[in-house]
């Protein structure tokens, strides 16, 4: 499963315009993630880690060039096929955990599976099992003002396993937590990694963060530089 | 959990929103609603009116008398079916105060042109034979608890009888019911011979001439007929429809449906302004999960959907429950007896009800559109990175 490739990226440049001036932030950048791969990429501010983990995560396009998961190229896929590939293949872990404040932890952990066909019971099956997971299932019925940063982090995480996607983006998920709550998130999301084959892509500044991962790229200057690999 | 409930519990996050929003659109609707029954009250006349018959009177106005010799001349028209007359009689019960409706009326002809009323046969015989006789509509009777044979002394605040007195005693001979269950029956006839005849104000003078064509398409020429055949008389005649002289007969208590349609738009608008505000609002401070949501794989079109179905629920939720109370109010105000006389048809009808239904869609539909387009046309990157 290691050496298969889950994304390759060919030749991607991505530019906008601001102030009548063209910036650009990557050009001509390519790359391959195997599936079962622990990817940190850290990087400067403004480096475009997030720009490439929105454009890895369907929410954003490349200026040119092409991004292929399993061999499917995304970025001419249209707006809704771009939505269901989301709900199908990716869960995102976010910096501000980015719960629904009016629904308790299972409900927001219920979110993505109302994009599924499932019935009522199994949809209930797959948030305790998720839930049970993160080890929040006695947490299930409190709403996010109710939990801790990193418990509502392990909601977010458990909402991000829910429908079992293969791809797991995290966007500085440590970044508001201290550092024992950051090391709980972290274990978790080895955990995935390791024992239930996800791949996951963790954008960080944190180099404590970026030692969990199996292999860290330094985005620079529109370049990847690999570092040492950490186990 | 499905679309309603994220959509129920987006609805009511800020109870206080939610609590001024219903309010407004509850006071909206319940205005809508008792205004609206109180235009087709008084709108009932109109509505009820048969498409044949013709109302002859005098041009001055109404209330001027015309000769009973334009009956026959009248009757003698080409295209003219039945006729009658009638006199208002001014009358009342005991309390000078409560007036009830009287006509002193030809019992022969009446209910010839009046044939969308009901009297039993032997009632109607024992009517002509009684020249105190009277025949007391169905809800007058009801109201005043008035049988067939009762004595009942009429009083008329306008006219007085030889003797000097003012009081008419009269016999109920029948009791009349409407064909149409919404037909006004809150009124009386009597014989006209016993009015002219006891009477000091004159003989062979009549109030007003009701009568049928062979066919509505011919009431226009049979009304230009008859108002030529008077025209530069003493007693000069104004020939309209039923339909017409009730609509004319109403409007001069003032133009209600006009006064409705000003006060129901000037409360519409301010809804439609405030409430549409509070919903950009409310969309406004959810951006970034409507962003998370999108990102998640929620589709522009379902998120556009569960907007504005946010805003049709209030609007149904405010406009359901101040249409509620409207019909709660209407139901009290009509058993009020004073009010039952005056306005015999105020009720919420079923058409008032879907017209105010169909407000409510719209008002939801208006004041959720702009935030819903905006949902959906969202910026996810930016909306994320706005932190």
């Amino acid at each position: 499963m290691g050496d298969e490739v889950l994304f390759q990226i060919n030749n991607v440049a991505k530019h906008f315009e601001k102030a009548k001036q063209k910036i650009s932030i990557f050009t001509g950048l390519s790359m391959s993630i195997n599936k079962g791969d622990f990817l940190a990429i850290m990087g400067p501010s403004g480096s475009g880690k997030s720009t490439l983990l929105n454009m890895l995560g369907g929410v954003d396009r490349p200026s040119s060039g092409d991004i292929l998961f399993n061999g499917q190229a995304i970025n001419t896929l249209s707006e809704g096929q771009l939505a269901r590939w989301r709900a199908d293949h990716v869960g995102f872990i976010f910096q501000s955990y980015n719960l629904m404040p009016m629904l308790n932890a299972a409900r927001n952990v219920e979110l993505p599976l109302l994009l599924k066909n499932l019935p009522a019971a199994q949809r209930k099956k797959n948030v305790q099992a998720a839930l049970t997971l993160v080890d929040l299932q006695e947490r299930a019925k409190h709403l996010p003002s109710e939990l801790s940063g990193g418990q509502q982090q392990r909601v977010a995480i458990a909402r991000a396993i829910v429908s079992d996607p293969d791809l797991l983006l995290c966007d500085e998920p440590t970044g508001d937590l201290d550092r024992a709550t950051a090391i709980e998130i972290l274990e978790i999301l080895q955990l995935l990694n390791k024992d239930f084959g996800k791949t996951i892509i963790m954008v960080t500044h944190d180099p404590q963060a970026a030692k969990y991962a199996k292999r860290n790229l330094h985005l620079d200057k529109g370049f990847f530089v690999e570092k040492d690999l950490v186990v | 959990m499905n679309d309603p409930y994220l959509v129920i519990k987006n609805l009511t996050r800020n109870k206080l929103r939610l609590s001024f929003n219903s309010f407004a659109i509850l006071i909206a609707f319940f205005i809508f609603g008792v205004l609206g029954a109180l235009n087709s009250a008084f709108n009932a006349g109109i509505e009820l009116s048969a498409d044949d018959r013709l109302v002859v009177v005098n041009k001055i106005n109404f209330t001027q008398p015309m000769p009973i010799a334009y009956v026959n001349k009248i009757r003698a028209i080409k295209g003219v079916n039945q006729v009658t007359h009638a006199n208002w009689f001014g009358a009342y019960h005991q309390d000078q105060r409560k007036m009830i409706v009287a006509f002193a009326v030809d019992p022969t002809t009446y209910l010839k042109v009046y044939s969308d009323f009901l009297l039993a046969d032997e009632q109607y015989k024992s009517w002509l034979n009684d020249r105190q006789g009277m025949v007391v509509g169905e809800r007058l009777a009801n109201a005043k608890g008035w049988k067939v044979g009762d004595l009942v002394p009429i009083s008329s605040n306008i006219f007085s009888k030889v003797d000097g007195s003012h009081v008419w005693d009269m016999r109920v001979s029948g009791i009349l019911k409407g064909k149409d269950k919404q037909a006004d029956t809150n009124f009386l006839i009597f014989h006209y011979k016993y009015f002219i005849e006891t009477q000091t104000f004159g003989s062979d003078w009549i109030g007003w001439v009701a009568l049928t064509t062979d066919h509505p398409s011919l009431n226009e020429t049979v009304a230009r007929s008859i108002d030529k055949q008077f025209a530069n008389s003493a007693y000069e005649t104004e020939t309209s429809t039923e339909k017409q002289f009730n609509k004319a007969f109403i409007e001069q208590l003032g133009s209600i449906g006009l006064i409705i349609s000003s006060v129901v738009f000037a409360a519409f608008f301010t809804i439609l302004l405030l409430v549409g505000n509070s919903m950009a609002t409310s969309v406004r401070e959810r951006t970034r999960e409507i962003a998370v949501m999108k990102t998640l794989g929620f589709q522009a079109p379902r998120v556009f959907g569960m907007i504005l179905s946010e805003s049709l629920m209030l609007s149904l939720f405010g406009g359901l429950v101040g249409l509620g109370l409207a019909c709660y109010t209407v139901t009290v105000v009509s058993a009020m007896p004073e009010l039952r006389t005056m306005l015999p048809n105020l009720v919420l009808s079923g058409s008032i009800v879907l017209q105010a239904v169909f407000y409510m869609i719209v008002l939801g539909l208006l004041t959720g559109i702009l935030p819903a387009v905006r949902a959906m046309r969202l910026n996810t990157i930016e909306a994320l990175s706005r932190g």
